[in-house]
């Protein structure tokens, strides 16, 4: 295949950034889509141009590092999976691609393709924790029965990888798809219930003082999430939130 | 031994850690906030060691080359975590999961740290429940288990194939605990570049800012290495691409010895390479052989057939399949350990059975599966008489419930449907149970140096059992490290705050910052990742699933060559002082280049097959591993010398005083 590029390069956080023009031959449908990104920064290397950088790790989908913004959608045109597991077989001969970062003004361009998604960090540090000691002397893990039901929920809550997309895809930058899945975790059990009321108030609180944007229902989060983490949480932190204020 | 002191407590085996705990020293809490302790990595072991510390009441300031500490790559750990709870009431006990994992690693651990280890596993269950790490449960809400290769119980902890990830989330969630206490200091897009020792003391580190390329000075009474295997020397692997062995390679010239280099673990189940431009290999859980069978044509002409596309695996007759598994272990079948299972699977395509385009690929097939709980289901569900369509739908229902996150990756990489057609597996390079040498208390050879979890040698011997890595990362970060470091610390009370203005910090980063020049001036003939293939491939080929005299020798030849060759051509573009990946990639391969040579020759020195070092030379008629315990029953601790050539052995005897050593058998 032949795959004509347009990819966002950025020297560093205070420099302006611009698309330039790549095209790549010879791809195969097999390969990864950052291996196609391999293949066209050791073209650049021999050419003794600097590779364009971009945020990738795990190659596996799980570690939520990989960002990229393909044709306009987080971790382009597939559902459920992230860019790193995208094949080139998405794509056909003489496509158009365009590669550009997370764009959220909580997540500052780094270089080229990578953003700065620490903002995530400060939000469960905030309160995305049970405070139980980590001595391993509590009490034993089946003494509390969990509903099936509710132990799958918190899990699927839990899937989340922290990788932005669901900023990224929303017209606002708003983060509360990420913020309302921890919540909903710990909301869910009932370990996570004791400290329900304080975790929800301080987590939306650093939501908020990241510059991320309100949530207005839209739903992209929700079909951009490539662990399909559901709009139901939203709903969740919402209530969890509505009865923290009130007893607050 | 003298200088390999591993300090293992004397008396009963069951009693050695509690007695330990009560002899050594500790650091009363007010002390504890005059202390500070680096943590390198910040995966299972990295994470719970710096929560645990932290909460105790240590400085703690952590590192790691990732955007945030929850990346690690421990996130891909798919299958569960080991625990004797004996919870199934199935015959388990703290001894089974000793006894299983000394066995399963072939006689090759220390007796004394392996029990410890099953000692505190129930202790890490009951742990990630009370953070809220939702595991699967059964229908009346306790918790469920699974089994893994090489045991005859289920012990395994299990939430869904994302195992690995919420339990590092239990152990960031930890951390950030403690981070909004102020009592860590993250330090994340962050490298450690170099260990500096003080009067023969850990006592900092230089670390390069990976966003600005700044050299950073950083100090603490102690270091903890938790930085991880080394398997990503063979460039394809299932490990993520940034995992490196720099952390500890520095270490290790720092004076630290580098314990048994050749364990490396070849996984059974994973995703064949599909072509030259591959970049990493994807793993397909072990639980999958919970349910999963293996097998390849039993005739030669049918494999040929399939490999052309003219034949399709569900098309051959059950008559007509070999079960190899099944077939040459009778007794453990599909969940044997994965040596044995990627051993069997390389010979039955060496003999020409491979299934796929390459021939180096088995089926792992669900057929049987599918049909077994679909049955059960629709009893369960009142049907009397279901057809095999009905059958075919539950079943698939069930396995998707319990693998769906694990056949989609699947079907995302290799466009098949394996709920219709079987799984194409093969080994690849997964973890290693080499490492820095550390004695009992988890201390390397530099004194207030430690490693835990898989950047250090200790628990696993020869082979790996299923679900045990994140069992070992978060027994030494949570519970055995947190006490072991207090008796070290204890001297260190009145010392006060390190200063990072002495001569030994200056040494270290003028080090640090000649290496980086001498990366950045190669003649640039070819990129960093040239080397790195070409490393790979003599590392697979050489030094892979089976080795001999001739090929390690050759490698060792090999691998020096293109180590001479890479310093003088190596191509670095960008600059030192910004951002720059390739500049990373560069001096992590570097120190691949000099592991991968002290990996051949450990494995030439080791005369025996024992886990997963198989050489060709000893085996017995039937093709498994023959062990030589009169001869080989150490650790190898090798000391650095300058060129890996020169490296110095040192022999740690393992003294089995509580089971008996025998032929590992899966029959």
């Amino acid at each position: 295949m032949k795959i004509y590029l347009k990819i966002w390069r950025q020297k560093d956080a205070t420099s302006k950034g611009k698309m330039v023009d790549y095209t790549l031959e010879g791809i195969e449908g097999d390969m990864s889509f950052l291996e196609m990104l391999d293949i066209l920064n050791e073209e650049l290397i021999t050419k003794g141009e600097e590779p364009i950088e971009f945020d990738h790790d795990c190659r596996e989908g799980i570690c939520g590092t990989c960002s990229l913004q393909i044709n306009g959608r987080p971790h382009g045109p597939d559902r459920f999976i992230t860019a790193c597991q995208l094949h080139m077989r998405s794509f056909k001969d003489g496509d158009t691609i365009t590669i550009e970062p997370f764009r959220a003004k909580a997540f500052p361009v780094i270089k080229d393709l990578i953003v700065d998604r620490t903002a995530f960090d400060r939000i469960q540090q905030a309160g995305g924790y049970i405070s139980v000691n980590t001595s391993g002397h509590t009490i034993d893990a089946n003494t509390i029965p969990i509903e099936k039901e509710n132990a799958d929920d918190s899990f699927y809550a839990a899937a989340c990888i922290g990788c932005g997309a669901c900023v990224a895809a929303c017209k606002n930058a708003s983060a509360m798809l990420f913020t309302s899945a921890k919540v909903s975790q710990f909301a869910l059990l009932p370990q996570g219930r004791v400290e329900a009321t304080d975790r929800v108030l301080n987590m939306v609180r650093q939501m908020d003082i990241e510059g991320f944007g309100n949530c207005t229902n839209t739903g992209a989060c929700e079909i951009e999430c490539p662990k399909g983490i559901s709009l139901e949480n939203i709903a969740r932190m919402n209530r969890e939130y509505l009865s923290a204020s009130l007893k607050g | 031994m003298g200088i390999l002191e591993s300090k293992v407590p004397k008396g009963p085996l069951a009693d050695k850690w509690t007695q330990h705990k009560n002899d050594i020293d500790l650091v009363n809490p007010a002390n504890k906030r005059n202390i500070d302790i680096i943590v390198v990595g910040t995966g299972l072991a990295g994470g719970s060691a710096a929560a645990t510390l932290a909460e105790l009441g240590y400085n703690v300031k952590t590192f790691c080359y990732q955007d945030s500490p929850r990346r690690a790559h421990s996130i891909a750990a798919q299958g569960g975590v080991n625990a004797s709870k004996n919870y199934q009431g199935d015959g388990d006990s703290d001894y089974r999961l000793f006894y299983d994992t000394i066995k399963g690693g072939d006689y090759r651990s220390r007796e004394a740290n392996v029990y410890r280890l099953a000692e505190v596993s129930g202790n890490i269950i009951d742990q990630c429940v009370a953070q809220g790490v939702p595991f699967a449960r059964e229908y009346g809400g306790l918790l469920d288990n699974r089994s893994f290769g090489g045991v005859l119980v289920s012990r395994t902890f299990y939430a869904k194939g994302q195992t690995g990830q919420q339990l590092l989330l239990g152990a960031y969630s930890a951390m950030n605990r403690q981070i909004q206490r102020g009592k860590i200091r993250s330090y994340t897009r962050h490298e450690m570049l170099d260990l500096v020792k003080i009067d023969g003391k850990a006592r900092g580190i230089i670390a390069r800012n990976l966003v600005t390329g700044e050299i950073e000075r950083h100090s603490a009474h102690a270091v903890v290495i938790a930085s991880g295997g080394y398997g990503n020397l063979f460039f394809l692997s299932t490990y993520c691409m940034g995992a490196n062995v720099m952390a500890a390679w520095r270490t290790h010239r720092r004076g630290a010895f580098f314990a048994n280099p050749c364990f490396t673990q070849i996984h059974p189940t994973c995703i064949p390479v599909s072509g030259e431009h591959q970049s990493k290999l994807t793993l397909m859980s072990e639980s999958l052989r919970n349910d999963g069978r293996i097998w390849v044509p039993k005739k030669l002409e049918d494999a040929k057939a399939i490999r052309e596309g003219k034949l399709k695996p569900t098309e051959l007759k059950e008559e007509d399949r070999d079960y190899y598994l099944e077939r040459r272990y009778p007794a453990f079948g599909n969940l044997v350990p994965r040596d044995v299972a990627s051993r069997a699977a390389k010979e039955r395509c060496d003999a020409g059975y491979g299934v796929n385009k390459t021939g180096e690929a088995v089926y792992l097939d669900f057929a049987a599966a599918i049909t077994r709980y679909g049955t059960e289901k629709a009893y369960t569900s009142g049907i009397k008489d279901p057809d095999a369509a009905t059958i075919k739908q539950l079943g698939e229902e069930i396995i998707e419930a319990k693998y769906g996150n694990l056949f989609q990756m699947y079907e995302k990489i290799v466009d098949q449907n394996p709920y219709k057609t079987p799984m194409m597996i093969y080994p690849a390079v997964h973890y290693t149970m080499g490492g820095l040498w550390v004695d009992y208390n988890l201390q390397t050879t530099v004194e207030g140096c430690y490693s835990i979890g898989e950047s250090n040698f200790s628990d696993h011997g020869a082979n790996r059992l299923g679900a045990s890595a994140l069992m070992q990362g978060l027994a030494d970060g949570y519970f055995v490290l947190p006490y072991t470091i207090g008796d070290y610390l204890a001297d260190d009370i009145r010392t006060g705050q390190i200063p990072t203005d002495s001569p030994e910090f200056d040494e270290a980063e003028k080090h640090v910052k000649d290496r980086i020049n001498k990366l950045m001036s190669g003649k640039g003939l070819h990129s960093v990742d040239h080397y790195h293939k070409k490393l790979g491939k003599i590392m697979w080929d050489k030094c892979g699933m089976s080795r001999n005299e001739k090929d390690l020798k050759e490698a060792i030849k090999e691998i020096a060559a293109l180590r001479k060759d890479f310093w003088e051509n190596v191509k670095v573009t960008g600059e030192p002082d910004s951002k720059n990946q390739e500049l990373e990639k560069a001096g992590r391969v570097a120190d691949f280049l000099e592991i991968g040579e002290l990996f051949a020759k450990d494995a030439l020195e080791r005369n025996e097959s024992c886990g997963g070092h198989f050489r060709e030379e000893y085996q017995t008629p039937e093709g498994e591993a023959l062990r030589d315990d009169k001869n080989y029953k150490y650790v190898a601790a090798w000391e650095y010398k300058g060129e890996p050539k020169d490296a110095k052995l040192h022999k740690e005897d393992l003294a089995y005083e509580f089971i008996e050593l025998k032929t590992r058998s899966y029959k």
